[in-house]
């Protein structure tokens, strides 16, 4: 296998990143409160790729991607907490359990009302977000380990800040894959029209799904490194205004735009946590004030978010368009 | 017995939910947008209400009117600021923007020269009294909500189908540029859609702090989550749907609350809404609009 230029251009850059972030820890110029904030930045890419695949790229509004993410982390956590105990190979099953079971619900949950149109998608899926959340407050009734309402702890604290950005680095690869796919480009015919894309053939109903449940995955994903990465999980922290957050960073960035989703939800976690820094104990109240009216003006400043659908060029795969016409044509010459 | 008596209690949150779901939904047939602040000028109104007849002394009804006063000069402002300049812009654009105006509502009145932060209990402008009707108690708090709703659905009737303004409204509803070139002041019309609604939430929140006597500054978030809820179910942007959807959602949470549990309320009211949506995706009065290609 032949890697491409560009490929060894983004492995250099990840690598570079890598090497750049580690130096750094390791003259211990952050410390861990930040090492925190920058892996909890990397999670909610993760998340907020899925939401930018769901709503970016295919177009179908949904307010209720928290729930999926949350999903995630009680599953991941509670397997990690009770048979898990922390050991490698068991983390990783346990976060890959997360994103399917959150997959798995997005099928079930995705497959009836994404004929739903716009607002009334964004209102079921909001409605399935308070669902979640009500048995997750419940969830200690069935099951005690859950905690319910007070939250629940133990989950083994092994997701390190390696394999946060692996990971990270990985899903950044399969997002940019996947929308330049054949399927992508049916969920982007989908976004423009669906009407037209249904009439070039395209089984809107099994695109719209696809990246449905890839989304929530990707949430569910993120969700169970959160719950390795925090110690203590709380329906509250899932809630619809999480879902919001989700929603503004991928709106923020720019619809339709990888970067735009990537460069905002960085940017995003650190000026909620640069808020309480800069703003000290005195006036830590207005923190809420502050982070509204950034949203409010932002949005009114760049409607078409801060990247308006442009990506940087290392996320547009080259397509070697000459040579991809000589295989062709080799292959109907062989047969 | 237990079960009509349950019916009122549930027809009293329903009627307060009716006020704020009309408030969204008249905005969502005149700009298509979900105006997330709407909870949180309901929250404003409660505020200005409460503090009108204790600390300032009104009369309660004068208390309602200063709510009034004050909620649609904050809805106009909110739309001029933070809606108008995107009007035209994605949709999307404009509801965080709606969403943020709504966080800066919730935040600025929990400083502490504002309303503060913590809940206050809400001492009533008269004493609730108990009427027994042959083994049914009725309150008169249940009594002035009933009568008060209905007056303001009159005069909401009134305004929407026999006065200039309301023939602009539904003008501008169907079609901002048809409506212009008819020669409706497209800009004024919206504003006084946002402002007639934020009249009616602002009624709604004194109704509420008085029935629920417990406020604070984030206690818009659900019932205006919930009256946006009632607006879908009964088919946004449409008036009566608004009131239907409003009643029901008043009785299943009632209904859930008494016989069920507590806790599970919100969940099975929106289960029922995603139910409705499947079965009829435009709500329950909402028209069927045939997609043109």
């Amino acid at each position: 296998m032949r890697l491409s230029r560009q490929s060894v251009v983004i492995l250099v850059l990840a690598a570079v990143l890598y090497v750049v972030i580690r130096s750094v820890e390791a003259a211990e110029l952050i410390n861990p409160y930040w090492r925190m904030v920058l892996d909890q930045s990397l999670i909610i890419t993760i998340g907020a790729l899925g939401l930018s695949l769901i709503y970016g790229f295919t177009g179908q509004f949904s307010l209720g991607h928290a729930a999926f993410y949350g999903l995630g982390a009680y599953t991941a956590g509670v397997i990690d907490k009770l048979w898990g105990h922390g050991i490698f190979p068991f983390f990783i099953l346990s976060i890959i359990a997360g994103a399917l079971f959150a997959g798995f619900l997005a099928f079930v949950i995705g497959l009836p009302i994404l004929r739903l149109r716009s607002d009334y998608l964004g209102i079921a899926t909001l409605g399935f977000g308070i669902i979640v959340k009500v048995a997750m407050d419940n969830s200690n009734k069935l099951w005690p380990v859950l905690g319910g309402a007070t939250g629940m702890s133990g989950t083994p604290q092994v997701a390190s800040f390696d394999v946060i950005f692996v990971i990270a680095f990985l899903m950044i690869l399969l997002v940019r894959n996947f929308v330049f796919s054949s399927y992508g480009r049916a969920c982007t015919a989908i976004r423009e029209d669906e009407i037209a894309a249904d009439v070039m053939g395209i089984d809107t109903t099994r695109a719209k799904v696809l990246a449905f449940v890839l989304g929530c995955a990707l949430a569910g994903l993120a969700g169970g490194l959160y719950a390795h990465r925090y110690p203590f999980l709380h329906p509250s922290s899932f809630d619809f205004l999480k879902s919001f957050d989700f929603l503004l960073i991928v709106v923020l960035g720019g619809l339709g735009s990888m970067t735009g989703t990537i460069v905002t939800a960085v940017c995003w976690v650190f000026l909620l946590e640069g808020l309480r820094f800069v703003l000290g104990q005195n006036f830590i109240d207005f923190r809420g004030v502050i982070y509204a009216l950034i949203l409010v003006i932002t949005i009114i400043l760049r409607p078409q978010g801060i990247f308006g659908g442009r990506e940087w060029k290392m996320f547009v795969p080259v397509i070697n368009v000459a040579g991809a016409r000589k295989e062709d044509a080799d292959r109907h010459v062989s047969t | 017995m237990e079960f009509l008596a349950q019916v009122i209690n549930g027809l009293q949150l329903g009627l307060v939910y009716a006020l704020i779901a009309l408030g969204y939904t008249m905005v969502y047939g005149i700009v298509r947008l979900i105006n997330f602040a709407h909870g949180d000028i309901f929250m404003v109104g409660a505020f200005v209400g409460y503090f009108g007849f204790t600390s300032w002394g009104l009369p309660f009804p004068l208390a309602i009117l200063t709510a009034m006063v004050v909620c649609s000069i904050l809805g106009v402002t909110i739309e001029r600021v933070a809606y108008k300049p995107l009007r035209y812009a994605p949709k999307i654009a404009a509801l965080i923007s709606a969403f943020g105006m709504s966080l800066f509502l919730e935040y600025f009145c929990s400083l502490k020269f504002v309303f503060g932060p913590n809940f206050r209990v809400v001492k009533r402008p008269f004493e609730e009294i108990h009427w027994n009707l042959g083994g049914l108690t009725i309150t008169n708090i249940q009594v002035m909500i009933f009568i008060v709703v209905v007056v303001m659905l009159i005069i909401l009737q009134y305004l929407i189908f026999r006065t200039k303004i309301g023939m602009a409204m539904r003008s501008v509803s169907m079609d901002h540029n048809t409506a212009r070139l008819m020669g409706v002041n497209v800009d004024n019309t919206i504003s006084v859609t946002f402002a007639i609604g934020s009249a009616f939430a602002a009624v709604g929140g004194v109704l509420y702090a008085v029935a629920y006597p417990q406020i604070y500054p984030f206690m818009g978030i659900m019932p205006g989550l919930k009256a946006f809820t009632a607006a879908v179910l009964g088919g946004i942007g449409i008036i009566p749907g608004a009131v239907l959807g409003a009643l029901i959602m008043g009785q299943v949470e009632t209904m859930t609350s008494a016989y069920l549990s507590s806790q599970l309320r919100d969940a099975i009211a929106f289960s029922i809404l995603i139910l409705v949506l499947l079965i009829r995706p435009t709500g329950i009065l909402g028209r069927t609009e045939t997609e043109k290609v």
